[in-house]
């Protein structure tokens, strides 16, 4: 029998830089300070740290990264590509690397200043000619340049095949507000949403308004995993990862799968759910809480219908009610998520599945044995569900 | 040089001073309201209310008299517009303000809203007294403009007795000004107008070259693996279906549907027509390609309409697929 990746690893610690619009300093500087506070939270010697695991996207070098903290030798390092699909992707090669002993403490971080630097919103251009170039190519001439764009479209047919209408990406947004709002650290704390001021505010790319959409912000967040058995002599309180996995399925395009028969699911992120489901013994009833990757709103609603929380086509009833609240059947993005705390590819997400498996989050649930967490949707992705210490 | 974090800091630290105070003494309307005065508005304006120009016909109205309009209100106490030859030595607290700004490389100055309120009509002979007050500053916010903060000032207007007539607030962006790229100058010299920008343009590598290239030639392919006949879009260097690399391609009718769209609106990227609609069509043919539906409003765009592709020339030559509303048939 392989090696499986249940209960192999624990996240022990976690760091993260204040969420800015404008940070003032390098993005390396937010790097190294986000993995500095996940080791000290931790409670570990940065000279244990030998692997290291990041986004392709991210651009601070690990070697970079270790020279300024302090850490030491490393005998695993690794990359993971897609945007914010890497999110979990990061977790599932540490994992790797720590039930396999190719590593015994591994950093996983993602920094960017997103929003004084280089933004999302200003959509992909370029003059060298790359595969990845020539693949936005089918799309830029024709004004198809943000992820909003490439987003509506699914979101488009998704609406039209199931019905779901505004008022339901709405919940979405206006549930993350609600959380975001006793948080502290997101950029929307005490600043509430009507839905009036939902549905008022300005066209992004039809169906997606203003605040379907997530932030560009600059700030990083980085966390320390291990083996359980050296999570016991950890500082922070560990969450362990029940299950990890990562996938793209057929016909996957980067953002843009838009020749499946049916593009109103997300097929990479039904594989992600089946591989978790298996490798915990888990299933939907077994989660208490999950920090679903919100980039946009409509993309909140294939999740829940990918990993079983309702049936396909239904998320926009699920939604409802005050569900995905706290005190709800599966409060979700209890920091406020991307769209209302801070938008660092996932990672502080990452960073709230952890708070909420140690009782710390500001919207604290008050059941918190299991929790998922999701990766970026649109492109290969990636998941994992965070569990209690035995 | 960008400031310091403590530079940046203590600067805030000096804008605060200025929040909730008075930039000066009151503004004192150097003539009271007047007829002339109103009229030359009124003609400036195209206003023909006789409730303005007409006393006899404003006898008859509620006011029982000549008022004036209430969008003048901030012109009875204006004299010229002295912002700016105040920066060198600045004449009230607003000044002040901005040259705080300006000296820490905040040097653009950009007026965003204003707002204006009526408590009550003035009428000929009532003196108009305007103070203003820094109302607040904002955050830094990071603008199209540059980097800035936006200041908000209200006026309270008041008249003879000290009653209130109305109030403004007006919000300007004091900012550093972003370095602009060069393709953005206007002014190529020689006096001619500078080429309206066009779409940004594929780059040609091996496997989308051929395909644009018969588009330039107004043809619409669709790639065919010459192995199996199996249609691709977008084009692949192997056939998914029997893994042949021989590639051709036929000539798509154009005929198709509309599978899902977008109506893109923000941001707005040169070179394009906005809102675009961008479109996923199934082609008759039985593959789907990405493109733009034109010649059709916003609002009458419908998953499953029929669409009518053709090769679209853009104003600097560059041709690529479109898609018009296919008439019903005959």
């Amino acid at each position: 029998m392989p090696t499986t990746l249940r209960n192999e690893a624990a996240i022990v610690g976690v760091g993260q830089t204040t969420f800015t619009k404008n940070s003032g300093v390098s993005e390396l500087a937010l790097a190294v300070e986000a993995v500095s506070k996940a080791i000290d939270d931790a409670g570990i010697d940065p000279q244990d740290v030998d692997g290291y695991c990041s986004f392709t996207l991210d651009t601070n070098d690990e070697v970079d990264i270790s020279r300024a903290v302090g850490t030491g030798d490393a005998t695993m390092f690794s990359r993971i590509g897609y945007g914010g699909g890497a999110c979990i992707g990061i977790v599932h090669q540490a994992v790797m690397a720590l039930a396999t002993g190719s590593a015994k403490y591994v950093v996983c971080y993602r920094a960017l200043n997103g929003r004084s630097g280089q933004r999302y919103s200003d959509g992909v251009s370029g003059d060298i000619v790359t595969a990845d170039l020539i693949h936005w190519s089918w799309y830029m001439p024709w004004g198809l340049m943000t992820p909003a764009s490439w987003v509506a479209m699914f979101t488009q047919r998704y609406m039209h095949q199931y019905g779901a209408k505004a008022e339901d990406l709405a919940q979405v947004a206006l549930s993350t507000r609600k959380h975001a709002v006793n948080n502290p650290n997101a950029f929307f704390y005490q600043r509430p949403l009507t839905m009036d001021e939902y549905m008022e505010a300005r066209w992004i790319a039809e169906p997606l308004r203003l605040y379907d959409c997530c932030q560009e912000t600059d700030g990083g967040v980085a966390v320390v995993i291990t083996t359980p058995e050296r999570a016991k002599d950890c500082k922070g309180k560990p969450a362990v990862i029940r299950g990890v996995a990562q996938a793209f399925a057929t016909d996957q395009e980067q953002m843009t799968s838009l020749y499946r028969e049916d593009i109103a699911s997300l097929p990479e992120m039904n594989l992600v759910a089946k591989q978790v489901y298996e490798i915990s013994g888990l299933g939907p009833k077994d989660i208490d809480a999950a920090v679903i990757y919100d980039a946009f709103t409509s993309i909140v609603l294939w999740q829940l219908e990918a990993f079983g929380f309702c049936d396909v086509g239904e998320a926009k009833d699920f939604v409802k009610d005050g569900n995905i609240e706290v005190g709800g059947r599966l409060p979700i993005n209890t920091h406020g998520g991307q769209l209302s705390e801070a938008y660092i590819h996932g990672v502080n997400g990452i960073a709230e599945g952890v708070r909420m498996i140690r009782g710390e989050s500001t919207n604290q649930p008050q059941n918190n044995d299991h929790v998922l967490v999701t990766g970026g949707v649109g492109v290969p992705t990636s998941g994992m569900i965070l569990g209690q210490m035995d | 040089m960008p400031l310091t974090k403590e530079q940046k800091q203590e600067l805030e630290a000096k804008m605060r001073e200025f929040v909730g105070k008075p930039i000066g003494a009151p503004d004192v309307g150097r003539d009271a309201v007047n007829e002339p005065m109103i009229r030359q508005w009124c003609d400036a304006m195209g206003d023909t209310n006789p409730a303005y120009l007409d006393p006899d016909a404003a006898a008859s109205t509620v006011h029982g008299g000549l008022v004036a309009p209430p969008t003048m209100m901030q012109a009875w106490t204006m004299h010229g517009f002295d912002m700016a030859k105040g920066y060198d030595e600045p004449q009230d607290g607003q000044q002040h303000l901005h040259k705080l700004l300006g000296d820490h490389g905040y040097t653009g100055v950009v007026g965003t809203d204003t707002k204006q309120g009526y408590t009550r009509y003035l009428r000929p002979g009532d003196v108009v007294c305007a103070e203003t007050v820094i109302e607040s500053i904002s955050e830094e916010k990071a603008t199209h403009l540059g980097l800035g903060y936006f200041i908000t000032t209200r006026t309270t207007f008041r008249d003879q007795d000290g009653e209130e007539v109305g109030w403004m607030t007006f919000r300007v962006l004091k900012y550093v000004p972003a370095e602009r790229p060069a393709a953005a100058a206007t002014d190529s010299g020689d006096g001619a107008a500078p080429a309206p920008p066009g779409r940004i343009r594929p780059p040609r590598g091996h496997d989308n070259a051929w395909w644009w290239d018969l588009v330039d030639q107004g043809t619409f392919p669709i790639q065919q693996c010459n192995g199996c006949k199996a249609l691709h879009h977008p084009p692949r260097p192997m056939c998914n279906a029997c893994r042949s690399m021989d590639m051709g391609w036929v000539e798509a009718s154009g005929a198709g549907t509309l599978y899902s769209f977008t109506i893109i609106r923000h941001p707005q990227f040169p070179g394009y027509d906005f809102p675009v609609i961008a479109a996923l069509v199934e082609l008759e043919e039985g593959t789907r390609i990405v493109s733009s539906v034109i010649d059709c409003k916003p609002e009458d765009v419908k998953i499953g309409m029929k669409l009518s592709g053709f090769i679209h020339e853009d104003h600097d030559g560059f041709k690529l697929p479109m898609f018009r509303p296919a008439r019903p048939a005959a």
